[in-house]
């Protein structure tokens, strides 16, 4: 349930296998359980704590309890390995351009950034690697994805300093606006103030610019279908 | 009437002799996943029974008087009302879907007719008026049967409507909405002992209600750190105290329980007692945060003990006495060494709750296979009995159920391994009065009764 199809067929297996021999510190019959608690975790629990947490980080809004919980675990896995892991050159992280299209649509983008550090932090250690690839495509259903340039250096968009996002400019924002309601022949008669064109923004400049005149030709011409709408019935 | 070979518990004292009552729900072995049970409970008085489910749906089970022409069959709970209370809803701001699912419900003590009930998904909790109408007006001045306005002039004499005895409707209206208050997933709500506030809980921040103003309410916990990277906890369930209006509890996912004062501030962010159990060396595992996870909160009805549900035990807490519980009950000890193929399925995130019984005396929650766990503490003994449809003759007692842990599995007894872990026991009530217990298990509602009156 936690694993989606496309990482389904090559985990699987290698977690079951080694989880059956690697979980030998669990089992209450095998004398070592008694003794001191094990200090080094099989890296597979490690892969596993992984792929929960970016399961986690996928979902539209990430239970923030079980993020919490398989963040803390994997901590203490990374520190219990931390003395015997080799550190291999980090792979520039092909999961990365994936999480951060995640990361873009999630809902707090506070948590989002905080969540892509440990990540960032995380991927230096081995078994990244092997890590979702197939998230870059399915992007949850009914969610922008995409667009994120492909390095963490595009999450400073997501900073409090929002002001980043408005720099490419205001017409760029806007140039995907249907615009035809402005165009349409009732507005025709107006005044001068009343400019309908792409130029403008969404329209916050019309209503104030109506002036007296536009007001009462309105009015008449509401009035005018009422009266001839309304049946005639017992007064009230 | 023959009964059912008996439990094997010698009567008398504080030994239950548990029966099958009633069933509630659907027999297909497919789910639908809106008829999942999510949430249970019984009102004050124990004769309204409501349920929450996945689908937003509230369902209310009333208990039918006791009739004199069987009087040895207790009183049989049946359909109140049924309605609608959360729809699924989408935040356009954020392009996110909003679960229709009813995380709790919580009644309010009875004032008139009326019953009211708080209902919850994660985002909206509602206030719900159910009220019987049983009774119409008849002979209006003005109006005809049909409710055409009489003609003026045919009006000759006045005369008063009466009222007159019509089928018992049962309606359920929104008489008020809490809405736009949550970052974060709502867990809890619980009425406050004064009958006016209630206190509403998400993972990172507790608000005060009253409970006539829906524009607005107080934020008194807010453990959300300034730099989101430093978060390591989530607030996991909160209640209110029984008696003392003025102190509440609030479990964390670190297994550690905070009780307020909302005397001493306002912003009940400092605690004025912090109640957590050592770490047990010797049982360290790479899980034991989350297995330390406290699920569920609550007071006794005394108010001088709490009890708090972890993963795999339950713990009754001495308000007076942080540093320990003053018992710890095992659910189910033997899930221990499977706590790595525990953790590969996601279950050992499931949330337990756990409840009292009226007089304190016994504790009750749920685990796996449809099992569920009675505790009698003060003869130190306890259960584990199961929601089964096989068990589900009139009146049949319950056989007490085994799970074995190694060894030869003796004949009854069932084998870890061989649990259903799809089939959870998450949710479960006790009557406040007497010993008739509902137990949730996926989309059916059992419920049972003691043998014993």
């Amino acid at each position: 349930m936690m694993l989606s199809k496309g990482l389904k067929r090559k985990r699987e297996e290698e977690e079951e296998e080694t989880l059956g021999v690697d979980a030998w510190w669990l089992d209450p019959g095998h004398p070592a359980v008694t003794q001191a608690p094990p200090t080094v975790a099989s890296s597979s629990l490690f892969d596993l704590s992984v792929l929960k947490l970016h399961h986690s980080l996928r979902q539209s809004e990430p239970d923030l309890r079980h993020l919490v919980l398989v963040v803390n675990t994997l901590r203490r896995i990374q520190a219990s390995m931390a003395p015997t892991v080799t550190l291999p050159p980090a792979p520039s992280p092909p999961v990365v351009p994936s999480v951060t299209d995640n990361l873009l649509a999630s809902s707090d983008a506070m948590l989002s950034a905080s969540m892509a550090s440990l990540l960032e932090d995380l991927s230096h250690i081995e078994g990244l690697s092997q890590a979702p690839q197939p998230l870059a495509d399915e992007g949850p259903p009914g969610r922008p994805v995409g667009g994120a340039p492909p390095s963490l250096g595009a999450l400073d968009l997501l900073g409090p300093a929002t002001g980043c996002l408005l720099d490419d400019g205001l017409e760029g924002l806007f140039e995907d606006i249907d615009t035809s309601m402005y165009d349409s022949e009732l507005w025709v008669p107006a005044s001068e103030g009343l400019k309908p064109g792409p130029e403008d923004g969404p329209d916050k400049e019309g209503a104030p610019d109506l002036d007296e005149a536009e007001l009462d030709y309105l009015m008449d011409v509401l009035v005018g279908t009422q009266a001839l709408e309304r049946p005639p019935g017992p007064g009230r | 009437m023959a009964g059912a070979g008996g439990g094997g518990c010698p009567a008398g004292g504080n030994d239950f002799q548990w029966c099958f009552s009633q069933v509630k729900g659907a027999v297909d072995e497919d789910v639908a996943e809106a008829d999942i049970i999510s949430t249970v409970e019984f009102n004050y008085s124990g004769d309204l029974l409501a349920t929450g489910d996945k689908g937003g749906r509230v369902v209310i089970f009333q208990r039918e008087q006791e009739n004199k022409s069987r009087p040895h069959s207790r009183g049989e709970y049946n359909v109140y009302s049924t309605f609608q209370s959360h729809e699924p809803e989408f935040d356009y701001l954020k392009s996110l879907e909003i679960e229709e699912k009813i995380n709790k419900i919580r009644w309010l003590p009875q004032q008139n007719a009326a019953h009211f009930l708080l209902s919850t998904n994660d985002k909206t909790i509602k206030l719900w008026k159910i009220s019987e109408r049983d009774k119409r007006a008849e002979g209006y001045n003005l109006k005809d049967e049909d409710g055409r306005l009489r003609d003026p002039f045919r009006i000759t004499a006045l005369r008063v409507p009466i009222l007159k005895p019509m089928d018992l409707m049962v309606e359920a209206s929104p008489r008020r909405i809490f809405a736009n208050a949550h970052t974060y997933h709502i867990n809890s709500i619980s009425v406050n002992s004064d009958h006016e506030t209630y206190l509403s809980a998400d993972d990172l921040r507790i608000n005060l209600w009253h409970l006539e103003i829906t524009d607005r309410s107080f934020n008194i916990v807010d453990i959300k750190p300034a730099n989101m990277e430093e978060l390591t906890e989530v607030i996991t369930a909160a209640e209110f105290h029984p008696h003392q209006c003025n102190v509440f509890v609030y479990s964390s996912s670190k297994g550690t329980i905070r009780l307020c004062d909302m005397r001493s501030s306002a912003l009940c962010d400092r605690h004025s007692k912090f109640f957590e159990e050592p770490e047990d060396p010797s049982s360290r595992s790479f899980f034991s945060e989350i297995i330390s996870s406290i699920s569920d909160v609550k007071f006794s009805h005394s108010g001088r003990y709490m009890m708090t549900r972890d993963y795999l035990s339950v713990k009754v807490w001495d308000l007076n006495m942080e540093n320990r519980p003053v018992e710890t009950h095992q659910v189910h000890e033997y899930l221990r060494s499977k706590l790595c193929s525990l953790y590969e399925n996601d279950c050992i995130f499931d949330k337990f709750e756990c409840c009292w019984n009226g007089s304190d005396s016994a504790i009750m929650t749920g685990s796996y296979n449809n099992f569920f766990r009675m505790f009698d503490r003060n003869a130190r003994r306890d259960v584990t009995l199961e929601a089964s449809r096989e068990n589900s003759k009139p009146r049949a007692s319950l056989k007490p159920r085994k799970v074995c842990t190694g060894g030869k599995r003796k004949k009854d007894e069932i084998s870890v391994d061989s649990l259903d872990f799809n089939k959870k026991i998450l949710h479960t009530a006790w009557h406040p009065m007497e010993n008739i217990i509902a137990v949730a298990a996926t989309n059916n509602l059992y419920i049972f009764q003691d043998k014993i009156n």
